[in-house]
C-alpha cells in the first residue's frame, strides 16, 4: 500500500490525513491486506456472494402516512442552522 | 433486605408483588455504580431521570397494573444505542454532544417491560475493537483484575454486570463484541440470530453483522432480557416475523439425545492450556447430562478473520459516511464543503475507526472490489454452507470464545493485526448469522474468568440456553466475585 495509493483512498473516504499517519497506515494496512491474500486459496468458482446471512422475509405494509420526527427534533443537533434548514459552508 | 443481593428475576418478582420499591432498587444501584465507576470507567454517563422512571414502575404496581418482565430492574445500555434525550456518543468525539430525539426499539421494549435505564456504558469507538481501549472516553478496567481489559467492544456493559453496577446490560455484537467481553468478565452474554432483535436506533457499524443482545449474571436472567427485546420490528426490515419463544420458562437440563458438535478447525489453533482444560471439562459436563459429542468440520472457518475484516470495514466505510459534520456530530472550522467533510471526519474519528474506514474504502474501490470485497462475500457463503452441513449432524457446537483469558491493558493495542486475530472463534458466528453465547465455565490459576462459546443453527437459541444453564449449574459452585465487591 504505497503512500500515493493511500492518499487516494483517504480522499475517497473524505479523511484529511497527516503525512505521519499516512506513513503508519501504509505499514499497517499493507500487513493486513497481505494477510487477506490467504483468500486466494479458496475456490469460489460459481459461488454467489452472500450479504444477508439469514433468509430474507419479504413483507409489505399499508401505504399509510405516519408521524415521523418534527423539524425541531431533526434540527436539534445541527452544528449550524437557519430557520428549518441546515447551514453549511459554501458548496460551490 | 440487601437489595443488591437479589437476582434480576428475584428483583422483578418482588417489585411486581410490591414487596420492594423500584425507587429503592434504583437508588441502591446508582449509588454503588457511581462509586465503582471512578475506578472501572464502565459508564460514560448516568441517567439523571432513572428515579423518575423507577417511580413510574412503583405507581403501576400501586395501581394494580403489571409493570412487566423486568419490573424495576436497573439495566445498563451500551452507548451505541440511542436513548431519547440522553447523550449517546458511540464512544466517539464525533458524537460527544449528540442527544437523540428518539430511542432505539430495544430501549423502548425494555422500558415497556418496566426496566430502568441506569446509564450508558463505555465501548470501543463505534464498536470497533476487542479491548475497550479505543474509546474517546478512556479505557474500561476488568473488575476481576484492573490491570486487564474487560474485552470489547462492549467492555463497559460487561464490566458493569460483573461488578454489579446494574442487574443486566444491553450490548451489541458484530464480530464477538458481546461474547468476548462476557467471557473475559465471567458473565453470560448472548448474540441472537441475525434478525431476532431490531437494529433500529442502534448506531450502525456493519449492517449485515450487527446484533444487539443481553448480558447478565445467570442464563435465566439473560434469557429474560432477550425475550423482552426480541421480535419483529416494522422499522427494521431485516427483523424476522418468527414468534419469540419463552426461553426462560422453557429452560430444561435433560440433554439425552442431544449431540454436541466439536468444530475441528477451532481446536487446531493454539489455545492456552488452562482455557483448553475448562473447555474439555465443559464437554464432560454435557456428557454427564446425556449428551454425545461429535467431531464436525468447518473447512472455511480458518479464513473467517480475512472474511470478517473485509466485509465489516467495507460496510462500516459506507455506514460511517453519514458523519459529515452537516446535520449532527462534530463540525470542524472550514472554508468550504470539501474541508467540512475532510476536517470534521479527521478531527472526530479515532485511529482504529480511520483504519477500518480506509480498509473498507480500499476493498470497495475500483480495481480491488472483485478481488477483495466480492471474494470475501463468496467465501462468506461457503462458511454458511459449512455450518448448515455440520448442523445436520449436531444440535449445536461448543468451542472456546478466545484463545486466552483477559490480557493486560496496552498488551495488544499497538499491533492491529494481532488484535484482529483475537476474534478467530467469534467472527464465524456473525458471518453466518447464527445465535451464539458465552457462559462462564471456570477460572485460570490467576483467578481470571473463562467462558465457553455455544453456537446454534438459526433461531435455535433454546438449545444453547439449555446447555449453558447445565454448564452454569455444574461450575459456579464456589460463587467467586471480583475484588471490587
Amino acid at each position: 500500500m504505497k503512500k500515493e495509493e493511500l492518499r487516494h483512498i483517504a480522499t475517497l473516504a473524505r479523511l484529511e490525513m497527516e503525512d505521519e499517519e499516512l506513513e503508519l497506515f501504509s505499514e499497517q494496512l499493507s500487513q493486513i491486506i497481505q494477510y487477506f491474500g490467504e483468500l486466494k486459496k479458496l475456490d469460489t468458482e460459481g459461488v454467489e456472494p452472500l450479504v444477508t446471512p439469514t433468509e430474507i422475509e419479504y413483507w409489505m405494509r399499508e401505504d399509510v402516512v405516519h408521524d415521523s420526527l418534527s423539524t425541531e427534533d431533526v434540527l436539534r443537533n445541527a452544528p449550524d442552522k437557519r430557520g428549518h434548514l441546515f447551514k453549511v459552508p459554501p458548496v460551490v | 433486605m440487601d437489595l443488591l443481593k437479589l437476582s434480576l428475576s428475584e428483583t422483578a418478582e418482588k417489585v411486581r408483588k410490591g414487596e420492594i420499591k423500584a425507587v429503592d432498587v434504583t437508588k441502591a444501584y446508582l449509588e454503588r455504580s457511581k462509586s465503582l465507576n471512578k475506578e472501572l470507567n464502565a459508564y460514560i454517563s448516568f441517567n439523571e431521570k432513572a428515579l423518575i422512571a423507577a417511580e413510574k414502575v412503583d405507581q403501576m404496581v400501586a395501581n394494580k397494573k403489571d409493570p412487566g418482565l423486568l419490573a424495576g430492574c436497573p439495566i445498563a445500555i451500551k452507548d451505541l444505542l440511542c436513548t431519547k434525550d440522553l447523550a449517546s456518543t458511540a464512544g466517539s468525539k464525533v458524537l460527544k454532544n449528540f442527544i437523540p430525539p428518539y430511542s432505539a426499539t430495544v430501549v423502548e421494549r425494555l422500558e415497556a417491560q418496566g426496566a430502568v435505564i441506569l446509564g450508558k456504558t463505555n465501548l470501543d469507538e463505534f464498536a470497533m475493537g476487542s479491548s475497550n481501549e479505543t474509546s474517546a472516553f478512556g479505557s474500561v478496567k476488568n473488575p476481576w483484575d484492573v490491570t486487564r481489559v474487560p474485552g470489547g467492544s462492549s467492555g463497559g456493559s460487561a464490566a458493569a454486570v460483573a461488578a454489579k453496577m446494574g442487574l443486566g446490560a444491553i450490548a451489541t455484537d458484530t464480530g464477538g463484541s458481546i461474547r468476548q467481553p462476557a467471557n473475559f468478565c465471567g458473565i453470560v452474554g448472548i448474540k441472537p440470530t441475525y434478525g431476532r432483535v431490531s437494529r433500529y436506533g442502534i448506531v450502525s457499524y456493519a449492517s449485515s453483522l450487527d446484533q444487539a443482545g443481553p448480558m447478565g449474571v445467570t442464563v435465566e436472567d439473560t434469557a429474560l432480557i432477550l425475550e423482552s427485546i426480541s421480535g419483529h420490528d416494522p422499522r427494521d426490515s431485516t427483523t424476522s416475523q418468527k414468534k419469540v419463544p419463552q426461553w426462560a420458562k422453557n429452560l430444561k437440563g435433560d440433554l439425552r439425545g442431544v449431540v454436541v458438535g466439536k468444530p475441528k478447525e477451532y481446536f487446531e489453533k493454539e489455545i492456552d492450556s488452562e482455557v483448553q482444560k475448562i473447555i474439555d471439562e465443559s464437554f464432560e459436563i454435557l456428557k454427564s447430562q446425556g449428551a454425545t459429542i461429535k467431531d464436525v468440520t468447518l473447512p472455511t472457518a480458518p479464513y473467517a478473520i480475512s472474511i470478517y475484516y473485509l466485509v465489516a470495514p467495507s460496510e462500516a466505510s459506507s455506514n460511517l459516511a453519514r458523519y459529515d459534520g452537516v446535520r449532527y456530530g462534530h463540525r470542524a472550522e472550514s472554508k468550504n464543503i470539501e474541508e467540512l467533510y475532510m476536517k470534521s471526519r479527521a478531527e472526530g474519528f479515532g485511529r482504529e475507526v480511520k483504519r477500518r474506514i480506509m480498509l473498507g474504502t480500499f476493498a470497495l474501490s475500483s480495481g480491488y472490489y472483485d478481488a477483495y470485497y466480492i471474494k470475501a462475500c463468496k467465501a462468506r457463503r461457503l462458511l454458511l454452507q459449512d455450518f448448515m452441513k455440520a448442523f445436520q449432524g449436531c444440535d449445536f457446537m461448543l468451542s472456546p470464545v478466545t484463545t486466552t483469558a483477559a490480557f493486560k491493558i496496552g498488551g495488544r493495542i499497538k499491533d492491529p493485526l494481532a488484535m484482529y486475530l483475537n476474534d478467530v472463534f467469534t467472527t464465524p458466528t456473525n458471518l453466518a448469522g447464527l445465535p451464539g453465547m458465552s457462559v462462564p465455565a471456570g477460572f485460570t490459576k490467576e483467578g481470571l474468568p473463562v467462558g465457553v462459546q455455544l453456537t446454534a443453527p438459526h433461531f435455535e437459541e433454546q438449545r444453547i440456553l439449555n446447555a449453558a444453564q447445565v454448564i452454569e449449574k455444574h461450575t459456579n459452585k464456589e460463587k467467586r466475585k471480583p475484588n471490587v465487591y
